[in-house]
């Protein structure tokens, strides 16, 4: 009962919200909306302390979903230790968010939709975390797809809004292909798509093979790949991450909420929840492992270049849920799950922070055109250092406990990717601490560029987005102390309990708290290297960068252009689509077929019988009493057959 | 079990209504006025007994259910109806969609409302006849009797072009009929019966002559799914109908030749089925794909409803011939949430049709800012268009593909791509519709969805999300009858196979 209603009160919010918002008004929403989360937020740190130090998994049956031979399924709720995690970052980033953005969207004329909104994706999201099978993980999924749609187009009057919207809609959807072919291919191997029956038989079915598409595979193999797909196009990873950067055209709400702290996880959580599917998969664990650790670079190298502040983060998101998933890839899923719990407060707090400069700065976002704002913003300034540091990974902030294990993780694994992910994880950490002293020394400091129309007007954010964020940056700076030692450390057994499998031939956490110091202490030390760097060329020199760009100018180009993977898929898969729709359309439907096909025919008809024109009369009721001829014709036949 | 003759019933009472609309005299505006509310309530008292018919339907056993048997032509031809677990829930769908449209036309029809309502109504009557026939005959009669009516809606209500939309409807399935007649006189020479019952139980045809008999029955119903290549026929179809006469030829008609492959093809030919199921698997997956890829461009807003409602069909065929229960039972589903989905989406564009009178896509644009509740219905239909989880077109599609996969992985993966098409052209239309700023003058006074229209869209939306949710009593209705008809294809194939390896 209380589970369900951690789940179930957005839900009713949103609905209240949405279709009721011109009887409460804008407050009315806005207090339904945030009252709802909050109480899922408090509901969800209990059932946090309550299952995840002793409790015992609950598993709680809604309704039957549908039922077709074998192929049946509930909605249920699955509350263990990782959905216990899973509770507490969605519903108090989420809670937090729905907060701010009654003081971000002040000037908005929609209030009410966007809280309507924001609640209908808080509910997806904890469908997608509690579901005990694959068709509710897949409606999750699919659900806060939606909210996405709808809360990256909510500026539906902007038509980059729209066009983005659609973007991050159909992008996912490629995913979705991967994943839905993979929930059809577990229902075809294990005959059921719940998890617990599935997670039990994957064991036998390890090393067994099927055939899929002609070919002779291996079940576990395959079946891991494709669901994998889905996960790369819902976090955003190398090839189907396109959309990420476009989605910024949201409210920035949205994006600490949906595309930095809670949605874009949900590929890192599904790899998680599987653990018990991937283990027995090693060579897609390699996948994982190396698709990751490209992520975090691809990501990290477009980060260092781009001049909108949101779309620094965006990347800088990107390149993190990199590091969550090659955490994954060798096999140390609690230090993902840890990363993806410290970086949900850090960078949820970024997002906010860039949203309080972009409210105060009346909606500019380019770095170039602020500059200076540290004294006229100095809560927001303190909070985007605190920020900055925990992403960057100094120690003792949040990010340092976790992206540390991460990357000792990944060198304990002691197997080829392992290293190839550690030392890209070590050069990324170093670019990650580059483009954030970046984005701080452009932004604050510096002389201000900024007109004087827009600097007279800047403003600290009010108390009620300002709270928020203040509770996000103690997240920032303890959250990952506090939850070292049962997240990852002594504790970590008793915390995860069977949540989480990992073969215990290979258990890198382990390993991990046995490294040389070197190890351990590069990503430190490259962090740091990274931030006087950024100091140096930001702030010292501010003449260099502008010097570099027009020097290594094709670089420079590339970067800012994110690789030109727009460019690329519009040349090979819309520009196609497009041609081959309107070819198939006025070739193939109007030439061929209707040429050979009825107009042919009427041709044809015309020219070899103009003497029998008169029956072509044109007139409808001739056909239809044509056809009743036929009808009478066989009633007579049988009458006289009978 | 109701004692009394419900089918009768269904069929007669729009007969009834018909006549009882022939029969309004007086000035045009009384007539019309008259017609409209006759029409109405005839309908509306068809949908209480079509759910009656749905609440005493036993689901427990997959003999036909509720069946009358009359003497009539000759000894030989009966009027036998019937109904089972996959024919039921059509006659329910006719029923619920019958009302909406005689809603739906009652501002935007001026001319000829009588004949009209009648044409609706001897229309209804005809389509529950074909979902409950037991004869082949009778089959056969309402199968093409229905098409009469549909020629007068859309030639006499139609567009501009209707002559010549009509035309290539006629010359289609005038094709399809001549074929399907022979084939079951056929049928009756080398039977000596058109009892559907009898046909069903007495076992098969030689193989040689199921593979003649499927073609010809395929010939009748590939044109009414429709199926690629013979689909052309249904966008201008649809462009030129008037709303209501869409949504009938989307929500039911369509359902006929794929009703028609479960009743006859598949249970009758099992040899012709498996030895054709490559070649309709070849079909629909070409018609996922290539008529996706034809939505995408259209600027036609009807004609891009219509092609997506090929590419669903395509599902459906993909579903039923996996013989598996997933397969057959996703093929049904998404049938019936294809007629409310499609039929909605029909009616939305005939909302905005009877303001502007356009169906261009590049016409309009905005529409949010003005027809906030038009948005939210919209939207509902085109997410359940494109498949997502929640509602009913998620449930219909998806039990298609694992069942598919169960069969041919090639034909799962290709199919699935529809996924990513429909999503493309269905939230493309939505964002050039309605999205972005009014730009275009007449738009700045549209008027937002009234009551009227509201009554018709808002039961869909209900029942759109209600089935998606818990699609459970569709699928109850009809387990039954599905497991049976595997059962008895599988059986059918092991005696054939025994046969073909005995000794001669």
């Amino acid at each position: 009962m209380l589970y369900a209603l951690i789940v179930f009160l957005p839900a009713v919010a949103a609905l209240i919200a949405g279709f009721f918002g011109r009887w409460i008004g804008d407050r009315g929403a806005q207090m339904v909306t945030c009252g709802a989360v909050t109480i899922a937020a408090v509901l969800s740190i209990l059932t946090f302390f309550e299952i995840g130090f002793g409790g015992a998994p609950q598993h709680v049956e809604l309704l039957r979903w549908m039922q077709s031979g074998s192929f049946e399924m509930s909605w249920a709720l699955q509350i263990d230790t990782l959905t216990c995690v899973m509770l507490v970052v969605v519903t108090v980033v989420s809670a937090l968010v729905h907060w701010y953005s009654v003081g971000y969207m002040d000037h908005d004329h929609h209030k009410s939709r966007f809280m309507a909104y924001l609640s209908l994706f808080t509910f997806a999201m904890l469908m997608l975390v509690t579901a005990d099978n694959f068709v509710q993980l897949f409606f999750g999924w699919e659900g806060v797809g939606l909210a996405s749609y709808l809360l990256i187009g909510f500026w539906y009057d902007r038509p980059s809004a729209n066009a983005a919207a659609i973007k991050a809609f159909v992008v996912n959807r490629v995913g979705d292909f991967g994943f839905a072919l993979g929930i059809m291919g577990v229902f075809l191997v294990f005959n059921s798509v719940d998890f617990a029956t599935v997670f039990a038989a994957t064991a036998i079915k390890a090393g067994q093979t099927f055939s899929f598409l002609g070919m002779q595979l291996d079940i576990v193999t395959t079946l891991t790949m494709l669901l994998f797909l889905g996960a790369m196009g819902k976090s955003a990873q190398l090839f189907l991450h396109t959309w990420l950067p476009d989605a910024m055209e949201g409210p920035t709400p949205v994006s600490a909420l949906i595309h930095a702290a809670t949605m874009v996880t949900a590929g890192v959580f599904m790899v998680v929840r599987l653990s018990p599917m991937f283990e027995y998969a090693p060579t897609t664990l390699m996948v994982v492992t190396i698709v990751g650790a490209a992520t975090a670079f691809f990501a990290a190298s477009v980060g260092l270049v781009q001049n909108d502040i949101k779309r620094v983060i965006a990347y800088s998101t990107c390149s993190q849920l990199g590091y969550m998933f090659f955490a994954a890839g060798v096999s140390a899923y609690s230090a993902a799950m840890f990363h993806l719990f410290t970086h949900a407060f850090f960078k949820a707090l970024l997002f906010l922070g860039a949203g309080s400069v972009i409210h105060g700065m009346s909606g500019e976002q380019d770095m170039r055109r602020m500059g200076g704002l540290y004294t006229l913003l100095p809560l927001t300034y303190a909070l985007m250092w605190i920020g900055s540091l925990s992403l960057a990974g100094i120690i003792p902030l949040s990010g340092y406990w976790s992206k540390d294990l991460v990357l000792e993780a990944a060198f304990a694994a002691g197997s080829g990717v392992g290293y190839f992910a550690y030392w890209t994880g070590v050069t990324v950490a170093l670019m990650t601490a580059f483009y954030s002293g970046r984005l701080l020394f452009m932004t604050f400091h510096g002389p201000a560029r900024v007109d004087k129309a827009v600097m007279s007007h800047a403003h600290e954010a009010p108390k009620v987005m300002n709270v928020p964020n203040l509770i996000l940056a103690l997240g920032a700076i303890v959250a990952g102390f506090w939850a070292y030692d049962f997240m990852v450390g002594e504790g970590r057994a008793a915390f995860w309990g069977n949540a989480i499998f990992v073969m215990p031939s290979h258990d890198p956490i382990e390993h991990a708290h046995h490294l040389p110091w070197p190890i351990v202490w590069l990503p430190m030390l490259a962090a740091v290297l990274g931030l006087v760097l950024s100091w140096f060329l930001y702030v010292r020199r501010p003449d260099l960068p502008a010097r570099w760009a027009t020097v290594n100018a094709p670089l420079y180009k590339f970067l800012l252009n994110k690789w030109y993977f727009d460019e690329l898929y519009d040349l090979i898969f819309v520009g196609p689509a497009k041609w081959l729709g309107r070819t198939l359309w006025k070739g193939g439907d109007g030439k061929i077929i209707d040429g050979f096909g009825p107009d042919g025919f009427a041709a044809m008809t015309i020219q070899l019988a103009r003497r029998a024109v008169a029956a072509q009369s044109g007139y409808v009721y001739h056909y239809a009493f044509a056809m009743l001829i036929g009808v009478a014709a066989l009633v007579t036949f049988f009458l006289v057959m009978g | 079990m109701a004692t009394w003759p419900i089918l009768s019933f269904l069929i007669l009472v729009p007969l009834i209504g018909a006549v009882l609309v022939l029969a309004v005299r007086g000035s045009d505006s009384v007539v019309a006025r008259n017609a409209r509310w006759v029409a109405l309530w005839v309908t509306l008292c068809n949908f209480v007994l079509s759910l009656v018919l749905w609440l005493n339907f036993d689901p427990s056993t997959a003999d036909f259910q509720f069946r009358e048997k009359r003497a009539w032509l000759s000894n030989v031809i009966t009027y036998q109806v019937g109904v089972d677990g996959i024919s039921m829930l059509f006659i329910v769908l006719t029923a619920f969609l019958m009302p909406i449209c005689i809603l739906a036309s009652w501002d935007s029809i001026k001319e000829r409302v009588k004949e009209y309502m009648i044409a609706f109504l001897v229309m209804e009557s005809t389509m529950i006849g074909v979902f409950c026939a037991l004869d082949l005959v009778v089959f056969y009669l309402f199968f093409e009797a229905g098409l009469i009516p549909m020629f007068l809606i859309i030639g006499v209500w139609g567009g501009a072009n209707r002559i010549y939309a009509t035309f290539k409807f006629f010359l289609y399935t005038l094709l399809g009929s001549v074929l399907m007649l022979l084939a079951i006189m056929a049928m009756y020479f080398h039977t000596g019966t058109t009892d559907i019952i009898q046909l069903l139980d007495r076992g098969t045809f030689p193989a040689a002559m199921q593979y003649w008999l499927w073609l010809a029955f395929f010939a009748s119903f590939a044109v009414k799914i429709p199926m690629w290549p013979l689909h052309t026929w249904l966008p201008d179809a649809h462009v030129e109908a008037p709303t209501a006469g869409s949504v009938i030829l989307a929500g039911v008609l369509l359902k006929m030749g794929a009703y028609g492959f479960l009743r006859f093809s598949i249970p009758m030919f099992p040899h012709a089925t498996e030895f054709f199921t490559p070649f309709v698997f070849g079909l629909s997956v070409v018609a996922v794909i290539y008529t996706s890829l034809v939505a995408l461009m259209q600027e036609d807003m009807k004609k891009l409803v219509a092609y997506s409602s090929v590419a669903h069909m395509g599902f459906v065929t993909i579903g039923l011939f996996t013989m598996t229960t997933q397969g057959i039972e996703g093929g049904l589903v998404q049938m019936l949430s294809h007629g409310l989905v499609s039929g909605a989406l029909f009616l939305c564009v005939g909302v905005i049709y009877d303001r502007i009178h356009s169906r261009e896509i590049a016409r309009y644009g905005g529409l949010v800012n003005r027809m906030p509740k038009y948005a939210l219905a919209l939207m509902v239909f085109t997410l359940a268009n494109v498949g997502l989880p929640g509602t009913s077109g998620f449930v219909g599609e998806f039990l298609v593909l694992v069942g598919a996969f169960q069969v041919n992985t090639w034909v799962a993966m290709f199919a699935t791509t529809g996924v990513i098409l429909s999503a493309c052209y269905a939230l493309w239309l939505y964002r050039r519709v309605v999205f972005g700023v009014i730009e275009k003058a007449d738009l700045q006074r549209i008027a937002d969805v009234n009551r009227r229209e509201l009554v018709i869209l808002v039961p869909l939306i209900a029942t759109v999300i209600f089935f998606g949710v818990h699609p459970q009593p569709w699928l109850d209705v009809m387990h039954v009858s599905v497991d049976h008809l595997i059962k008895q294809h599988h059986a059918a194939l092991d005696t054939g196979r025994a046969l073909a390896a005995l000794p001669r």
